[in-house]
């Protein structure tokens, strides 16, 4: 891999700075630039006022010393952000500056009284060309000023950037979008963090997972910079050791990091909780949990066939992540379960896999659901085995209409889950039926149960149209001792 | 010229040469570590006998849970006290 040093570049109109004297920086797409051009004339008529314009070179035509700043650096080297920008240089120095029309402060500034007396007295000005979004990121690359660490990786003028990542095994199978400077950038502006702070130690190879890394990452995914606070939650959910990360990529099972979203970012970001929310086709829902899944790969160095020893995986290893559909439910939010008051914006993330559906249209009673709920319950792993894991019920609207009907609570539905999840182990035990698996000998006589006391949660979401639930299985090595869900709240 | 940033950990992870395999195990000790995976005891159990009867010395370790790497002081336990180690790794 090439690598390069991104060089601080000092552009040479620099120089054409007055070390005393007056400076101007404006725009003719700005009415109070306009507006405030027979000014510049005045000041200008008087000696010492150098005009830099960020759009048009041939304004103000008023002015004779302009100085074309299309490329902005001047402005740039300011730190301009509204027009126009007068200042008074000293010495060399910015000894006082002030912006938009206001009279009394460009008096002030200028030193001459009554300028532009046949102007209003105040005028705010407009934003400045060179803070606009997209145009900032590529000055300060020019300027060397990105604060960002991670090598430099030039690809050649005939290569594909698409290929070029393949080939570098950045990517999870599907195309990534390149990480450029400019997008690494954007993508940071989703948040306040510090690009070299730290979210955790990524498994298998426990390297720091820095912000910057996680941005890069969320880049390739296809992320937009309002979704990076839910990714670095997400992140910071998995590397907490109480998930267990390494041992749930390393596993031969099915299962992954799967993503809930709660409280109001959900529908800042334009998440998907009704209709297909486990689907495809909303990009908050598919990029963030395929930014996850790329950061345990890159940063992490968790690939399949390598430390990850899944035998099947499942698709949701790709991307597995949904917003909890708060404001059509009756229950409580996924988050306040683990703590996070609701209406924080939340992640929760819980190793699991694949989508068992629950078919049930005939149910119009809590007792008859939960029954039946229960037996597809029951069914996870495998018929006979208990424990087996923890378990996600995703609870469809139609459904959760008959509990909210009959005024039953989350708690109470997962207490009669849990109770007709509780069996005799007689008929479980290993040979009965002539099948092999099943529990040991010394289980007969006994009641056993298909989820530890926590390991049942229900999220409500989906479509309005359909009696069809989902439950999302479990690692077989459920709680402390493997891997517990983690919620994260959602910082800015 | 495109350039990209760098999305890995820009590091390979350290890789180390396995020490020499011994050409006897006698007056070496043995570690045998369960992962705690189920009936991986049932191999370690056969190999404890087989070893004991060779009169070599074995000694018994056994991670808390198979989910987790090993802590660290298990590693050095065993480095400290064992010559080799076998670990039944699989159901």
């Amino acid at each position: 891999m090439d690598r390069s040093e991104t060089r601080p570049h000092t552009p040479p109109m620099l120089n054409t700075l007055p070390r005393d004297g007056l400076v101007a920086v404006v725009k003719r797409d700005c009415p109070t630039c306009t507006l405030t051009a027979p000014v510049l004339a005045e000041l200008a008529a008087q000696g010492g006022l150098v005009v830099y314009t960020q759009d048009d070179p041939g304004f103000p035509e008023s002015v004779a010393e302009r100085i074309d700043d299309t490329a902005l650096d001047v402005s740039h080297r300011l730190g301009i952000e509204i027009v126009p920008t007068l200042i008074r240089f000293q010495d060399g120095q910015d000894v006082g500056r002030t912006y938009g029309w206001d009279r009394a402060a460009w008096e002030r500034i200028s030193g001459f009284q009554g300028i532009g007396a046949a102007l209003p007295a105040f005028r705010p000005g407009c934003g400045a060309k060179n803070v606009e979004p997209g145009v900032l990121e590529k000055l300060k690359i020019r300027f060397g000023e990105t604060g960002l660490t991670a090598r430099h990786i030039e690809l050649g003028d005939d290569e594909d950037a698409f290929e070029a990542m393949f080939e570098r095994g950045w990517s999870d199978g599907l195309p990534v979008v390149p990480p450029t400077q400019e997008r690494v950038l954007r993508m940071l502006n989703g948040t306040a963090r510090d690009p070299a702070e730290v979210i955790g130690l990524c498994p298998p190879n426990l390297i720091p997972a820095t912000v910057e890394k996680i941005a890069i990452n969320a880049v390739m995914a296809g992320c937009k910079p309002e979704y990076l606070p839910v990714v670095l939650a997400a992140v910071e959910a998995v590397l907490d050791p109480a998930f267990a990360m390494h041992g749930v990529l390393a596993t031969t099972m099915f299962v992954g990091p799967v993503v809930v979203v709660n409280g109001p970012v959900r529908r800042q970001i334009g998440m998907n909780a009704k209709g297909n929310a486990l689907g495809q086709g909303n990009r908050a829902n598919a990029t963030i949990g395929r930014a996850v899944q790329l950061v345990i790969r890159n940063i992490g160095g968790g690939r399949p066939q390598e430390v990850d020893r899944a035998t099947l995986g499942n698709p949701g290893k790709y991307t597995y992540c949904f917003a909890e559909d708060e404001e059509g439910s009756c229950w409580e939010p996924l988050s306040t379960d683990f703590g996070i008051p609701r209406g924080v914006s939340a992640v929760t993330v819980f190793a699991g896999f694949g989508l068992q559906g629950v078919v049930d249209q005939k149910s119009r009673t809590p007792e008859s659901l939960t029954r039946s709920m229960a037996g597809s319950l029951r069914a996870i792993h495998n018929p006979r085995l208990y424990p087996a894991c923890d378990a996600m019920l995703v609870v469809c609207p139609e459904h959760e209409r008959t509990f909210r009907q009959a005024g039953w609570t989350k708690q109470r539905v997962l207490a009669e889950l849990q109770a007709l999840t509780a069996v005799p182990a007689d008929p479980l035990l290993r040979g009965v039926d002539g099948i092999a698996e099943g529990l040991p000998p010394t289980m007969a006589g006994k009641t056993v149960h298909k989820f530890r006391p926590d390991g049942l949660m229900i999220v409500r979401a989906g479509g309005g149209a359909g009696m069809f639930s989902g439950i999302i299985g479990g690692w077989a090595m459920p709680g402390p001792t493997g891997s517990l869900p983690v919620s994260k709240e959602v910082r800015a | 010229m495109t350039i990209l940033l760098d999305p890995t950990a820009e590091s390979n992870p350290t890789s180390r040469e396995r020490l020499a395999r011994p050409d006897r195990l006698e007056g070496l000790t043995v570690a045998l570590l369960d992962i705690s995976k189920p009936r991986g005891d049932v191999f370690l159990d056969r190999l404890d006998e087989r070893l004991s009867g060779m009169g070599i010395a074995v000694k018994r370790y056994m991670k808390p849970t198979v989910a987790k790497p090993a802590p660290l002081a298990i590693y050095q336990q065993i480095a400290l006290e064992a010559h080799v180690v076998i670990e039944g790794l699989a159901d």
